[in-house]
């Protein structure tokens, strides 16, 4: 029963000890009140019918299994893209305990956020005095060039206002009359996480640059801006540098965390590092244009840059797979009268090679994907491109007028004829919809893998692999390091799926005598 | 001209909705482009501009479509007398959910889907009376209301509202530029009562803008659903309206208020003869212990 010192055995296989099966039968038996083996199976088969998914989509007023988190969380990585920047999230400890983690999981990183530590008195009286300490405090230990404020739930109930409230602590001496503290209000009860992301940007370019346009004029510095939206992959920062490098185009990277993500472990603790520093956002503004790598996700920055910045902010779709791609480097060849160099272009031929070599693979095979609505739609088309099948579709935190956006592009091509595109859905749904219409394979975040646990549940034939695209991703270590963006985040994601696919035919045929006739070397 | 937001507060009852509405329909008469946004549960903000009993509010519509997201802005924005646009951001029950949330929501709709249009002229919010919590503060945040009118009283507890009012104002007039740009008197017939309140706006270091004499004419026309201007244009109330209008569209005396202590608003009733010298004597004595006192005296 116990450990040994020199043998340290995690949960499994520990539990597979007779002693530890004796154990936990006992305590199922006597105190869980458990209902019959045959009544849990006969409750599971139901749930994988289609009478169960008919009711399951009926659901009102519950969400199991969210495909989105909430709107601070967002905040807060906007804000780690800023040279020297604190997110500062006024509202309880919880809710900055719960953003710090979230990252640390996928990134497998230290993420400095504070909270102003509301309290029951705080629920009553307002936020103001946590906000004066909050801001006087944080400044002092961690010696920030700004703090970038967001809120969370209890202070958006009391109706906190952080403009009044900055300004206060401004005018109360708390902090410097010009010191950086631009805000958003991100109620964690309305939209998502990438909401949040687009309040915080907006809130930072509006407290660089709305008062100071005066001397502003589009085309003056000669850069074009790129604007990320909710980006954690961080080779996706590091491909569109690239492409611009080698483009001769100059540019800044409006909120770019890729160093603070990715600090290297030499002794030195770097509480930040790198980010788009304050002077470029101040600059922004001279610059020709701003391109929204996410435009469904940053509506409140598109209409900023449009009306403040007089920039057009072209609607371009997220740069994966080779249309997108394509369209997105001719936009900054149109905007920057920089031509497309060869090296790129070469780069491109090398991913339709690819896609030809292993086309015989992936044509119509059939997916169920989800995540954030950019990075769904981008990963639909790069599938359509293919030749598979993007047969359910779902973002849990896209609107209408994406649906309709992305039931054109299906409609464009004979391979999105079976697809079904679904918004403000969950996981729970998900899970039905892959029981009772098999997809070869999932494509979403680490919470898919109990989707893939249940199909194989009910049997070998049933189980749908989960192939790790997205975010957060807790189960896999590193993966957040790759390319989803560009022609080389497509040529990423066709190893990926291809190579899952000859994986699973490995073990389909590797019965010895039974299904190896077709357990080939060569694939 | 450029648009300008006002907010309307004071006591419960003591008829903001009222004026609100006939103020502005008196402006629209004038030829202003005016939006009414009903900040309060009761949703009686823009009955009378609609002649309808309650107009369907954002967060009720909000909850039957599920989320304010689904809703467009034509679900919820009415057209009334003299094209005044109507809105009513809507509440939970009495005590249940939060009010004040609803206020944020709304408003916060509003911005987004575009319904303060650059052809505004005027934007009022009509909100509850006791500003109880942040989101009753949400329309004089930063970029919203300017201008803030309270409506006030001889009545003792209406000019208390109004002091505790003008606190408020304080703590965002400070870092902001949100003013106190006066009181209206809607009159309750008390004793002195144009002084009273004279007096009281210049305490506060504001004026008051107009002083509207009780009329039966605005209950004869509230039962119809109607302002006064609409019902009876000819009548004395109306041009009443028409005055208080005039004076706000010319109104340039915004300031940030001097609200005074208890004291002095009471020291203030006190010289009116609203409340009565306090006799420190009988604090706390029983009807018993008072009887005893005067027989032995």
């Amino acid at each position: 029963m116990s450990q040994e010192v020199e043998d340290i055995r995690p949960s499994y296989p520990l539990f597979q000890d007779e002693d530890y099966k004796e154990n936990l039968a006992n305590k199922k038996a006597l105190f869980e009140e458990c209902h019959s083996r045959e009544k849990i199976d006969e409750t599971f088969e139901w749930t994988t019918t289609r009478e169960y998914k008919e009711l399951n989509f009926q659901r009102e007023a519950l969400t199991i299994n969210p495909a989105k988190a909430c709107q601070p969380l967002g905040a807060v990585l906007c804000a780690l893209g800023f040279e020297k920047t604190l997110p500062y999230v006024h509202g309880s400890q919880g809710c900055a305990a719960y953003f710090r983690t979230y990252f640390n999981r996928h990134f497998k990183e230290p993420i400095s956020c504070v909270s102003d530590s509301m309290t029951e008195n705080s629920a009553v009286f307002g936020g103001q005095k946590n906000m004066f300490a909050g801001l006087e405090n944080a400044k002092a230990l961690y010696k920030p060039d700004m703090i970038a404020v967001s809120s969370t739930c209890m202070a958006e109930v009391i109706g906190d206002d952080l403009n009044a409230f900055i300004n206060n602590a401004r005018k109360d001496g708390r902090v410097p009359e010009e010191y950086p503290i631009p805000f958003a209000h991100t109620p964690s009860f309305a939209g998502s996480h990438v909401t949040g992301w687009d309040n915080m940007f907006e809130g930072i370019a509006r407290y660089f640059t709305l008062n100071y346009m005066d001397d502003k004029e589009p085309g003056k510095n000669g850069k074009i801006n790129v604007v990320p939206g909710f980006e954690t992959y961080l080779g996706n920062f590091r491909v569109i540098k690239r492409m611009l490098g080698e483009m001769g185009v100059d540019y800044s990277f409006l909120s770019d965390p890729e160093e603070v993500l990715d600090t290297p472990a030499d002794g030195e603790f770097r509480m930040y590092a790198g980010g788009t520093t304050l002077e470029e956002v101040k600059d922004a503004p001279n610059a020709f244009d701003t391109l929204l790598l996410q435009q469904w996700q940053l509506k409140k920055t598109e209409k900023f840059v449009r009306t403040t910045w007089k920039h057009s902010a072209p609607k371009i779709n997220i740069p994966m797979g080779v249309e997108w791609t394509d369209e997105f480097l001719m936009k900054v060849s149109e905007i920057t009268g920089k031509p497309i160099p060869a090296s790129l272009e070469k780069e491109r031929g090398r991913l339709v090679d690819m896609m030809t070599d292993s086309h015989a693979w992936l044509h119509g095979k059939r997916y169920a994907l989800w995540g954030d609505p950019d990075f769904v739609m981008g990963m639909t088309k790069f599938l359509l491109e293919l030749g598979a099948e993007p047969i359910h579709i779902l973002s849990h935190n896209a609107n209408k007028r994406w649906a309709k956006a992305m039931k054109e592009i299906l409609g464009a091509s004979p391979f999105g004829r079976n697809s079904q595109v679904y918004i403000g859905k969950d996981l729970w749904h998900m899970r039905s919809l892959v029981f009772t219409d098999k997809p070869d394979f999932m494509i979403g975040n680490s919470y898919g893998k109990f989707i893939q646990r249940d199909t194989l549940a009910k049997g070998r034939e049933h189980e749908v692999p989960l192939l790790r695209i997205g975010f957060p991703i807790f189960d896999r270590h590193h993966l957040h390091r790759d390319t989803t963006l560009g022609y080389e985040g497509a040529m990423h994601i066709l190893k990926t799926l291809v190579n899952a696919v000859l994986e699973r035919l490995d073990e389909d045929t590797m019965g010895m005598g039974t299904t190896d006739y077709n357990f080939d070397l060569i694939r | 001209m450029a648009l300008r937001q006002c907010a309307i507060y004071g006591k419960g009852g003591i008829g903001k909705s009222t004026t609100t509405q006939n103020l502005v329909a008196a402006l629209a008469e004038a030829g202003k482009k005016v939006m009414i946004v009903g900040c309060d549960p009761k949703s009686d903000s823009t009955r009378l501009i609609l002649h309808a009993k309650a107009q369907n509010t954002i967060m009720q519509l909000a909850s039957e479509a599920g989320s304010v997201e689904d809703l467009e802005l034509e679900d919820v924005l009415k057209m009334g007398y003299a094209g005044i646009k109507c809105v009513e951001s809507g509440g939970p029950e009495p005590g249940v959910g939060c009010a004040g949330r609803g206020v944020i929501t709304s408003i916060n709709f509003l911005e987004e889907e575009g319904a303060y249009d650059e052809d505004l002229d005027f934007v009022f919010y009509d909100v509850l009376g006791d500003v109880v919590c942040g989101g009753f503060a949400m329309p004089i945040r930063e970029n919203k209301a300017q201008e803030i009118y309270i409506v006030v009283s001889g009545e003792m507890m209406a000019m208390y509202a109004a002091n505790n009012i003008a606190k408020g104002i304080v703590k965002y007039a400070n870092s902001g530029s949100v003013r106190l740009a006066g009181l209206i008197c809607n009159s309750r017939n008390t004793a002195r009562e144009t002084e009273l309140i004279e007096a009281l706006a210049d305490k506060l270091g504001t004026h008051m803008i107009h002083f509207i004499p009780r009329d039966n004419e605005v209950q004869r026309a509230e039962i119809r659903r109607m302002t006064v201007i609409e019902y009876n244009p000819e009548s004395k109330q109306a041009d009443e309206y028409r005055t208080l209008a005039q004076e706000m569209n010319e109104n340039k005396n915004l300031v940030i208020p001097t609200p005074i202590t208890m004291d002095e608003l009471e020291d203030l009733m006190m010289e009116f003869g609203i409340l009565e010298e306090e006799d420190e004597s009988i604090v706390g004595k029983t009807a018993a212990e008072e009887s005893l006192v005067s027989a032995t005296a």
